[in-house]
């Protein structure tokens, strides 16, 4: 058996799919207008990170380019959440992992409740991603000077921009913790790049999910 | 670029201090508008536009006298007239001449993201510095007077600019310059404080019990100052600010959540690093392979058919 392990041909048939290509295209459109997003975001709202705006051809195509990006995110992202909303109900068992954070923090995979499709922190960030775009797209028209901010009082243009801000920061912190969670986790990424992922990594990490794909 | 002439006391979206080894030894500047002696002849907008080259387009008469009917990117001052009855059943036409009040803690350049497009010089006046400005509108947002206009020709924010380049060579604002009634005066802060003290009480000797300075303490005082009838109620006067202040939301979004914001960020991910430094990548075992492989042997020796998609090792 062992030697079997070491055919490629036994290495692909220990793969399953986790991602369509229609899913990973969608997820990395999403994931490429993000940082140009957050880079171009930041260069406006910290003077310490105004630099980031030359990436971008200076301060106004930055203002320029920002809102339109925004807008192909929102849509994207909206097509990517429709597809992988039903995985991301919560369940009775979300609660449990949830009180177990600190066994998922130091990797103690046995002391946690099976794990469906998505883990309680992967559907959290996942609501919580859908609220803030929903908060940014809102707030960023009413900020969108060019087209749209002169509809606006002055009050709610000053509290638009504060929930841009917000909501972007939060976005922000939400997709480093994704990130930095697909580099701790070893055989997550390629789920995005190439689709599949290996039986271990699903039975490990997903083994209600594996166990419901081999029913 | 900013004024040889005139050093630099703050700038927009900048953390170190500005050039400011030479200070206004000579004291602040600023404007003193007496609407008691205006006649709201607006010889003060056709001076502005002369001096600045501004022509607005020709708008239509909204039925009142203010003309044009706002600020524009091309209008950088405006008389503003209000008919208002006192209580004792008289009309008083107050006029205001509107326009930039140059904030000694500006609201704009607070909010505005590019750094020097916004500057404060050392004599108090505020500045726009229109080929650094990136035409993002947050200097509208963080006005609270509701004065820069953005300009729909080239997307960059306009106001007045007390004309700091007359200013810088010794000559005072071409409003100041032109009114007819002396009701516009240039000087240092204290000078202007003292002459409005001077108005005041003549004012007070002639009934206006409650007349007085407006020099809001809530954006630190102005550089462009008025001398009300009803110091008591400026709202009279088309609805200048009673207590104008930097809106807490705009402190909130460009003071503290900065540095707070962006710490948390880098926090954030330093808190990645950290864990990974300490815990270590959570990597699959063959164990855990082997564990599948045996639950999919499981399921094959249990279930009805063979799953598609489905590879156990033991039969190949």
């Amino acid at each position: 058996m062992s030697n079997e392990r070491s055919d490629r041909q036994a290495d692909k048939d220990d793969l399953i799919e986790r991602y369509s290509a229609g899913q990973r295209i969608n997820h990395w459109i999403v994931a490429g207008t993000f940082i140009l997003l957050a880079l171009s975001g930041l260069a406006l709202f910290h003077p310490s990170m105004f630099w980031l705006a030359t990436l971008f051809g200076g301060g106004s195509w930055t203002r320029i380019l920002h809102p339109f990006v925004g807008l192909v995110m929102f849509v994207t992202f909206v097509c990517l959440a429709l597809r992988l909303a039903r995985y991301n109900r919560f369940e009775s068992r979300d609660t449990e992992w949830m009180k177990k954070i600190g066994d998922v923090l130091n990797n103690r995979e046995e002391n946690l409740p099976e794990v469906g499709r998505y883990n309680a922190g992967q559907k959290l960030l996942f609501y919580v991603m859908v609220l803030c775009m929903i908060g940014l797209l809102l707030s960023g028209i009413v900020i969108w000077r060019a087209y749209f901010a002169f509809y606006f009082p002055v009050g709610v243009i000053r509290l638009a921009s504060d929930v841009h801000a917000v909501c972007a920061f939060v976005l922000i912190c939400g997709i480093i913790t994704h990130i930095y969670a697909a580099i701790w986790i070893k055989g997550s990424v390629r789920a995005m790049t190439r689709g599949t992922v290996t039986r271990g990594w699903a039975w490990k990490h997903h083994r209600a999910w594996y166990k419901q794909l081999n029913k | 670029m900013a004024l040889q002439s005139l050093d630099i006391k703050r700038r927009s979206a900048t953390t170190l201090p500005s050039p400011s080894v030479r200070e206004s030894h000579t004291g602040d500047v600023a404007k003193l508008i007496d609407t008691s002696k205006c006649i709201g002849c607006k010889a003060c907008q056709t001076a502005c536009m002369e001096w600045n080259d501004l022509r607005d387009e020709v708008g239509t008469n909204v039925g009142v006298y203010d003309n044009p009917a706002d600020l524009t990117a091309d209008s950088w001052t405006l008389m503003r007239f209000t008919e208002y009855e006192n209580p004792k059943g008289d009309l008083e036409w107050l006029i205001r001449k509107d326009g930039c009040m140059h904030c000694e803690d500006p609201g704009c350049l607070k909010a505005c993201p590019s750094p020097g497009a916004i500057v404060q010089y050392a004599n108090g006046i505020v500045d726009f510095h229109e080929e650094a400005c990136i035409g993002c509108g947050y200097c509208i947002t963080g006005c609270p007077f509701n004065i820069p206009r953005i300009s729909q020709k080239d997307h960059k924010a306009y106001k007045c600019t007390l004309c700091s380049d007359r200013v810088s060579v010794g000559l005072e604002p071409a409003c100041v310059k032109t009114c007819p009634t002396g009701a516009i005066l240039f000087g240092t802060k204290d000078a202007m404080k003292d002459q409005a003290a001077e108005r005041i009480e003549d004012l007070k000797s002639r009934g206006f019990e409650n007349a007085g300075l407006y020099d809001p303490a809530g954006v630190g005082g102005t550089h462009v100052m008025y001398v009300l009838h009803h110091a008591d109620k400026p709202s009279l006067y088309h609805g200048l600010p009673d207590n104008p202040r930097i809106s807490p939301m705009v402190t909130l979004w460009k003071g503290i959540a900065k540095p707070l914001g962006v710490a948390a960020m880098a926090l954030t991910a330093l808190a990645g690093f950290f864990h990974y430094i300490k815990t270590g990548p959570n990597e699959t075992t063959e164990d855990d392979e082997a564990a599948a492989r045996r639950y999919d042997a499981s399921r094959k020796g249990n279930g009805p058919d063979g799953q598609k998609g489905v590879a156990t090792h033991e039969e190949v």
